[in-house]
């Protein structure tokens, strides 16, 4: 038993990504279990392992924790990463939940029919340049000229909270999907400059890190097949 | 239409003083803060129907907090809460509580419960109750689409409701209260989780009637949050709580919101 919390999901992104962005940012080691077929899946229902049949799921402190969003919270609060007071936690999952759309969105490109990809990425780009990124390149321009001569500057109440975290998962994402997509948005640009040369966080972004590479075509079917 | 007509503003009901109409709304917004600041009570903009701010309604209900709310009826007043600046990522709900101006349901949410002390009393009952909650919204959001689906799918995605709440959702919260046979979900305690259990039963029955049929403990926490002062008075007739959604309701959320 080595105390280390332990994620069940498949080898790859998915909805497990932003946990394992979370852990790796908060400097928590953390062990992984892939299911590789359907029976994987299905002995962890059949053992009760799984609250509503479905991973992610963490074994963390005893728990066995599912729904994406109860880990991440649990995690976050936990190690610190989510304010230090109910304003705060609120300005913070704001924003969370926004770029959490915005991840749905990129999630589940690759799994679109041919037929809706074009549209798809469209989407994606118009809400990420129209609707999300502003939002955060406005509020770092804030913080840029409100906090110039202060050190290091975040989302929320100057401190390192998950937000930069879930906000950086979801840039770099982006520009997988688009490369010049932060061209209009210098701010934005410099705060993953930033965030990314945070110790634990620029460890994460090494090769040999846990963490996944973007999902390829060629891999949906072998996900349908586990999940479907 | 002109704006000065009678008719232009549509008589709303005025059940305990939740509702206003677009005048009075404009006045307020119109920079009418001392108005605004005095009521100190929450403010809810959405369309008058569900949707995702019906959870917003319930915890607050139960929580035993008036609300007030801005219902919107055209894109006119999407667009000007847009162009006004007052919706962070261009989506309501919105909800103006504290001085904020509060979007996204789960950060509303979270933040009610959290300021009412329905969140549980350490972070391990914070996680159960999220769990629950999670799970929960899960279902909710196939009831929430299910309008919104073309007449075809509608039996298959009725089908769906049954099956997601007899075989996955409801066994789990039968078994939860069957082991520790408290009143509660968590801890002991009124929270969070019973607040979105309760709401879900009441949807998923006015769909599938006889959903609870096999799971008596979930029959015996419909009646008791049922009895409770806040909730059976959020369960009576002029209360905020929004009927089923129909399809004018559907007709008006698509004209707002459709690109």
């Amino acid at each position: 038993m080595s105390g280390k919390p332990k994620l069940y999901y498949f080898n790859g992104r998915g909805r497990m990504e932003s946990i394992r962005w979370l852990l790796a940012a908060a400097g928590v080691e953390f062990e992984e279990c892939f299911l590789e077929t359907k029976d994987d899946l299905i002995k962890l229902q059949k053992d009760g392992s799984l609250l509503f049949q479905q991973v992610p799921m963490v074994e963390i402190d005893g728990m066995k924790m599912v729904q994406s969003r109860a880990i991440s919270n649990y995690i976050a609060m936990k190690y610190n990463l989510y304010g230090k007071d109910l304003k705060e936690r609120a300005l913070i999952d704001m924003y969370v939940e926004a770029v959490r759309d915005l991840n749905e969105l990129l999630m589940t490109h690759a799994f679109q029919p041919a037929d809706k990809k074009e549209q798809h990425f469209a989407n994606i780009v118009d809400k990420a340049t129209n609707r999300y990124f502003p939002v955060a390149d406005k509020k770092e321009q804030h913080f840029a000229t409100v906090l110039k001569d202060h050190g290091q500057e975040f989302l929320v109440g100057n401190q390192f909270s998950r937000a930069d975290v879930q906000l950086l998962e979801t840039l770099l994402m982006a520009e997988e999907c688009k490369p010049d997509i932060l061209a209009n948005f210098p701010h934005l640009q410099s705060f993953k400059a930033r965030i990314s040369n945070i110790p634990t966080i620029k460890k994460f972004l090494q090769p040999g890190s846990q963490r996944k590479p973007p999902l390829h075509e060629k891999d949906v079917p072998k996900l349908m097949k586990i999940f479907h | 239409m002109a704006r000065n007509s009678p008719k232009f503003y549509p008589k709303f009901k005025r059940p305990q003083g939740t509702c206003l109409c677009w005048a009075e709304a404009e006045l307020r917004s119109g920079g009418n803060q001392l108005l605004r600041s005095m009521s100190g009570k929450p403010r809810l903009t959405y369309c008058n129907g569900r949707g995702r701010m019906e959870p917003v309604r319930w915890l607050l209900a139960a929580a035993g907090v008036e609300f007030e709310e801005i219902f919107l009826e055209t894109r006119e007043q999407y667009e000007k809460l847009i162009k006004d600046g007052d919706l962070m990522f261009q989506q309501v709900p919105l909800v103006e509580i504290d001085g904020m101006k509060m979007v996204q349901t789960r950060a509303i949410l979270s933040y009610i419960a959290g300021k009412y002390n329905l969140y549980g009393k350490d972070l391990k009952e914070r996680a159960l109750i999220d769990m629950y909650v999670e799970g929960i919204t899960d279902l909710m959001q196939i009831i929430l689409m299910f309008p919104f689906s073309p007449p075809e799918a509608k039996e298959k995605n009725l089908d769906s409701i049954k099956e997601r709440a007899t075989n996955r959702y409801f066994p789990v919260f039968e078994k939860v209260l069957k082991q520790h046979g408290q009143d509660f979900l968590v801890g002991n305690k009124f929270s969070w989780a019973d607040v979105q259990l309760i709401e879900a039963i009441l949807a998923v029955e006015e769909k599938v009637p006889a959903v609870l049929s096999g799971f008596p403990q979930l029959q015996a926490f419909k009646i008791r949050m049922s009895n409770m002062p806040t909730i059976k008075k959020f369960l009576q007739p002029g209360s905020p709580r929004k009927p089923p959604p129909d399809e004018r309701y559907v007709e008006t959320v698509l004209k707002i919101f459709k690109k």
